[in-house]
């Protein structure tokens, strides 16, 4: 396998509804985005896509790939569609970074989008159930805010995690989002708001949860060749990895935790492991990727994380998976403040536990605040990752606020449905 | 050939919400020939009142929710009566839901442990309050007299 970079990213502004564009129209807007970034990049250097969108249904049209792919001016360069639930983005970036790694492509463009408000909500989360199983889980009341109250609700009972440790991460999301033009619902909330807020599953409520969205964004991903003569400022994609589990979580099992290398077997002597608590996808996902860049010490050796906070429990539950923390320390790792950006002002008193090292965790306002167009959100995070390492969030975003000082590792993380597909990708600045 | 010929004109119309851009309705429907398949003994378990699940026939890993070939080792399973009693292992009450769902909210979702199971069983509990129900909370499977072939036809309420 050969070197794989980033070099150039677009995106459009996610909203509630952006009814007077289509699937097409947005690509192409977040596409034309990426190649003015990028002087010297061309449509003619591209030498195909891959393209991901989660659900034929909301988009009402079967093979709307093909139909990106000819409104972009890119036929009859090969396509494919890539298509795995929440984790659709980051398994269309890993399929890009794949054609290009194999010496099958030069330069791969990652596309990728949804449009979600073409239905109403309600109707929206009856597609999204229909990717949890269809015999048994679906008809029971398939629901996924259900399913991942269920899973919190035994991360409180297992470790103690509390609905205000899972606030926090609401606040800080939508806090971080003020400064980032393209999220749908940046917010000044506090504890008390996103407690008093709708209840949707107990103990999750409207503010626990990612909105749905139109959107798309596009990730250009190029051989080192290719990169170093278009780009001053490629980042490198250093390691991708994937896991999986069981679609019905009732089937998750009881078993070992999966060791990264600062971890040792006797620190979870008595933790039954995934259970429903945890997702084993995606610390097999970080495991592999750790392993190809190279990473032992996690929480010491990225500079900032991107991950899929589709609702804020899950942002608890994946700080333990990636092992920014030990497993069963996610509530204290928010209550500490060390996935909080520290020069915003979150209206927050933080613990004061210092064990350990800050890792601002969704600086762009994630899932929660920039909202979920399933296909384009692991491009998204892809694109938000790269504009911190290239230094560049500042002539991006308007203003720099969000610009991590020094950002030379990073790390995007998908997950679909109850964790049955998660990427994990780490992209470093190149110097 | 008929260089005057037309479509005959229709009375159909179109639902319209909005005119720039135009925004009509589209509606889509369709009736599948839905197959349990080897899962089918499980549906007409739910008619006689059993809970089947399926336990490996070489390693003896036990689902509760049934599947044809063990996911430990692949090897095939057999099926297996589960107990009528278990445990909450964890719960929510949905407040909202999938639009299939919602004229049912609040309704409360479980996963049940069985002794000796090595898996869970996603159901729901009626009977108890929300507040009411805890994790580690007996419970005992109830069945719908008239079965539907679905899931639902189980049931779960307080012991």
């Amino acid at each position: 396998m050969r070197p794989v970079y980033m070099i150039s990213g677009g995106i459009t502004k996610f909203a509630k509804a952006h009814p007077e564009k289509d699937f097409r129209l947005m690509v192409k807007e977040a596409f034309d985005y990426a190649l003015a970034d990028l002087p010297g990049l061309t449509r003619e250097l591209i030498d195909g896509s891959v393209c991901s969108y989660f659900s034929d249904h909301f988009t009402r049209q079967l093979k709307a790939g093909a139909m990106v792919q000819d409104y972009l001016g890119l036929c009859p360069k090969p396509s494919r569609r890539i298509e795995g639930g929440g984790a659709t983005g980051g398994l269309c970036f890993q399929a890009a970074w794949e054609a290009v790694a194999s010496g099958r492509m030069e330069v791969c463009l990652s596309m990728g989008f949804e449009t979600m408000s073409r239905v109403n909500t309600w109707k929206g989360n009856e597609f999204i159930a229909l990717a949890s199983d269809t015999n048994f889980d679906y008809p029971v009341g398939g629901f996924y805010t259900g399913y991942y109250a269920m899973m919190v609700r035994r991360h409180m009972h297992e470790f103690g995690t509390t609905v205000e440790q899972m606030a926090k991460v609401a606040v800080k999301n939508h806090r971080n989002a003020l400064h980032n033009p393209y999220a749908q619902s940046p917010g000044e909330l506090s504890i008390e708001d996103v407690r008093s807020s709708p209840m949707v599953a107990t103990p999750l409520t409207i503010l626990d949860c990612c909105q749905m969205s139109d959107g798309a964004a596009v990730a250009v991903l190029a051989s080192e060749e290719v990169a170093q003569r278009l780009s001053s400022r490629p980042v490198r994609i250093t390691g991708v990895g994937c896991g999986t589990d069981a679609m019905r979580m009732a089937d998750r099992p009881r078993g070992e935790v999966i060791l990264l290398p600062h971890e040792s077997a006797e620190e979870y002597r008595d933790l039954t492991y995934p259970g429903v608590h945890s997702f084993r996808g995606g610390r097999m996902a970080a495991k592999l990727a750790y392993g190809m860049a190279g990473i032992t010490d996690p929480a010491r050796e990225l500079d900032f994380v991107e991950l899929h906070d589709a609702y804020t429990s899950s942002e608890i539950q994946t700080y333990e998976d990636l092992g920014l923390c030990r497993y069963g320390e996610g509530g204290s790792f928010a209550d500490a403040g060390a996935p909080f950006l520290p020069h915003i002002t979150y209206g927050l008193s933080f613990s004061g536990d210092d064990r350990w090292r800050r890792v601002p965790v969704n600086p762009s306002g994630g899932l929660l605040a920039c909202g979920h167009p399933v296909g384009a959100t692991g491009l998204m995070q892809a694109v938000f990752a790269f504009w911190q390492l290239q230094g560049a969030i500042g002539k991006h975003l308007g203003n720099d606020t969000l610009q991590i000082r020094d950002a030379g590792r990073g790390l995007i993380h998908s997950h679909a449905g109850t964790g049955t597909y998660i990427t994990v990708s780490v992209l470093e600045r190149s110097e | 050939m008929g260089k005057d010929a037309k479509l005959p004109e229709t009375e159909e119309g179109s639902v319209l919400f909005n005119l720039d851009p135009i925004i009509v309705k589209y509606h889509y429907e369709i009736d599948y020939l839905h197959s349990y398949a080897q899962d089918s003994p499980f549906f007409a378990g739910l008619a006689k009142k059993k809970l089947l699940g399926s336990r490996c026939t070489v390693c003896g890993y036990t689902y509760a929710t049934p599947r044809g070939h063990c996911m430990e080792c692949g090897e095939p399973t057999a099926w297996v009566e589960l107990p009528l009693e278990g445990k909450v292992h964890t719960y929510t009450t949905c407040h909202f839901g999938g639009e299939a769902f919602l004229k049912e909210t609040p309704y409360t979702l479980i996963l049940v442990e069985f002794d000796g199971i090595d898996t869970l069983f996603l159901s729901r509990i009626v009977g108890a309050e929300p507040d009411e129900v805890r994790i580690g909370m007996p419970v005992r499977a109830r069945f719908l007299r008239n079965c539907k072939f679905r899931p639902t036809d189980v049931y779960f309420v307080p012991l």
